[in-house]
């Protein structure tokens, strides 16, 4: 598919390659393709194996990713932007993700994200200004039996409420 | 008195049972699968010979088990459908991508019971001469993943996966694929696109039935987690003693995944209709009752998307007593937790997730938060989804912002109207406008009143229509 590729982004792929080439986690990523035989349909998990690596993913990334799956940039970029769990912006240190699926709702997780919101003054989906904490809301993580929960870091805290996400949060900033 | 009735959950939740396949072995573990595997081709009357797949399928049938997934379809009559003609490859996939808001029962058997799926898995796949099978997991629940790979690996050991299984002369293996969060992946022919690598852009039926051409156009099973567990009990058990359990055409056991208000929420299972709504949210061996001081108001009988229940509401159902067909009115309390009443009550039982709102609840603002759910998780497809999710969120919003109309109840029930009933490709649009056509229909004067307060305080305000600043116009056009 590069081949088909107009003369600018056939430049733009150059870059990216040319960025690859220095960064040995490029290799472990290639590795990983090569597990998979390069195949088409192992997009998503190398997708999450890259975000793994990277943190993020990042155009270069995308650009690599689609180079050597032979895929067009445009499903690839596709296919990143679709899904919630990839991030096409760094993150920061520390991620805080409640929970806003309707059970978590109805025990009062919109106190947790206003208080944590106004704390960290910044809005769900964004991170702070010095890069300590992202904030995200989820869509039910299945923990509806233990309401309101938040994810801390990837672990889920039972059962919070404003005064308790604001204490984690105090330790990390 | 109801009773929980434990069949998958039995060992589960014991102190001291760990995921690991030799605690599963302990327990009687892969014995299904091992008398799966012996079964011995049976001659028919008519003469001709059925082989132990055939069995198994026929007894699947027998058993009546119905998926659990949300459809509530024939598991039996699923896989009949399947192409076996064709002479391609038959998938199985495991539709371990459980997003509904408030179901939380198959993140309860891949976290602690993983062998007992991967045994059902295997004998389904026996059944149906399948060679290779996925199990598409949920990308939120990354230690599931870890669980599932592990006791894959174990059971690759063990020579219950991989080449000539237990000397059977049957291969099948395994793989544990990844979701990246995207609630539409759950819907079956999105799930099989996203396993292609691609967007999970739902296929149009006809002619793409998964059956027939699903995944990589080659037919496909795709069953939910706790169907599949089931298979194992039915072999164990008997398809006509499985039919046993539970009440005619609703049999088995269900686990129930209760949330909300309710002293204690938590997954029980149940025999399938043995238990009624109020009985799983009042007696003490479920929910425990409402908090102190609290009345009940509303209960969401399966997963989000299910149509709501009223406190007091009364249905009348057609029933059975003593031979005689007799209509009889019921409370919402007094149905039967089951498919086929809930379905005659205009809700259905869904992922069998209830979520219980006392009366510290604001109705409005639940469903907006509903809807902000679907307006965001709408895949894009289909316009009258896309669109209409969007703008039902958008009108809750300002309803729950002080922006809201009186004519908002009316305005919202007429977008709702116009998205299901074959104008979308999937059933997101049904699940997208069901939450909001029975809110309204059922809590009305909440939605007129709170439209009507905001209206009448912008005229005591006599605020003039302002005009948005550069930046305000720049976050209302990022709002959504």
């Amino acid at each position: 598919m590069s081949a088909t590729l107009t003369k600018s982004s056939n430049r733009r792929l150059q870059a990216a390659l040319q960025h690859a080439s220095g960064d040995k986690r490029f290799k472990i990523l290639e590795v990983h393709m090569k597990k998979h035989q390069f195949r088409h349909d192992a997009l998503i998990e190398v997708l999450h194996k890259a975000q793994e690596l990277f943190g993020y993913l990042e155009d270069d990334l995308l650009f690599f990713v689609a180079h050597k799956l032979k895929l067009p940039p445009s499903r690839v970029y596709g296919v990143a932007t679709f899904y919630h769990f990839f991030n096409l912006k760094p993150q920061g240190e520390h991620t805080c993700v409640v929970c806003m699926g309707t059970a978590c709702y109805v025990k009062g997780a919109d106190k947790v994200i206003d208080a944590v919101q106004s704390r960290l003054q910044i809005k769900s989906g964004e991170t702070t200004a010095d890069g300590k904490v992202s904030l995200l809301t989820a869509r039910c993580i299945g923990a509806c039996g233990i309401a309101p929960a938040v994810t801390y870091d990837g672990q889920v805290a039972p059962k919070q409420t404003p005064e308790a996400a604001l204490e984690k949060i105090n330790q990390w900033k | 008195m109801p009773q929980e009735f434990k069949l998958i959950l039995k060992h589960l939740d014991n102190p001291g049972y760990t995921p690991d396949i030799e605690c599963y072995l302990r327990h009687g573990g892969y014995d299904a699968l091992k008398k799966a595997l012996a079964i011995q081709p049976k001659d028919l009357p008519d003469g001709k010979k059925a082989s132990p797949q055939e069995q198994i399928r026929d007894d699947v049938k027998l058993s009546g088990l119905r998926g659990r997934g949300g459809a509530g379809f024939s598991c039996g009559l699923k896989w009949s459908f399947v192409d076996r003609r064709s002479g391609k490859p038959i998938y199985l996939i495991c539709n371990a991508d459980e997003s509904e808001p408030g179901t939380f029962k198959d993140r309860q058997i891949i976290h602690k019971d993983p062998h007992q799926l991967i045994e059902g898995m295997i004998i389904s796949c026996f059944a149906n001469d399948v060679k290779l099978a996925y199990i598409y997991i949920r990308g939120e629940m990354p230690l599931g993943a870890k669980l599932l790979n592990k006791a894959l690996a174990e059971a690759r050991a063990k020579n219950l996966l991989g080449k000539n299984i237990l000397g059977s002369g049957y291969d099948l293996d395994i793989h544990v694929h990844r979701g990246a969060g995207a609630y539409i992946c759950g819907e079956e022919t999105g799930l099989i696109e996203s396993l292609e690598g691609k967007r999970p852009y739902p296929r149009i039926k006809p002619p793409y039935f998964p059956a027939v051409l699903g995944l990589y156009m080659c037919p496909t099973i795709v069953n939910n987690v706790e169907t599949l567990c089931n298979v194992k009990h039915i072999v164990t058990m008997g398809g006509a003693e499985f039919a046993k359990l539970g009440t005619p055409n609703n049999t088995g056991t269900r686990i129930v995944s209760l949330s909300g208000q309710v002293k204690r929420p938590g997954y029980y299972e149940i025999e399938v209709g043995k238990a009624t709504i109020g009985q799983l949210i009042n007696d003490p061996v479920f929910g425990g009752g409402l908090r102190d001081g609290h009345k009940l108001k509303a209960v969401i009988p399966g997963g989000s998307s299910a149509k709501v229940f009223k406190a007091g509401e009364k249905f009348k159902l057609k029933r059975k007593v003593d031979g005689k067909d007799v209509e009889q009115e019921v409370d919402m309390l007094d149905l039967p937790y089951d498919f086929d009443s809930l379905i005659a009550a205009g809700s259905m039982s869904g992922s069998s997730a209830i979520i219980v709102m006392d009366d510290s609840v604001d109705i409005v603002e639940a469903l907006a938060n509903i809807s902000e759910f679907y307006a965001h998780e709408s895949c894009g497809q289909c316009t009258p989804c896309r669109e209409g999710s969007l703008w039902m969120s958008k009108t809750l919003h300002r309803l729950t912002h002080g922006e809201g109309r009186k004519s908002d109840a009316d305005y919202l029930v007429k977008i709702a109207d116009n998205i299901p009933g074959g104008r979308t490709i999937c059933a997101f649009g049904e699940a997208c406008s069901w939450p909001v056509q029975s809110f309204v229909a059922k809590f009305k004067d909440e939605f007129v009143a709170k439209g009507a307060a905001d209206e009448e305080r912008r005229a005591n305000e006599k605020i003039q229509p302002k005009t948005a600043t550069p930046v305000e116009r720049k976050e209302l056009a990022t709002a959504h």
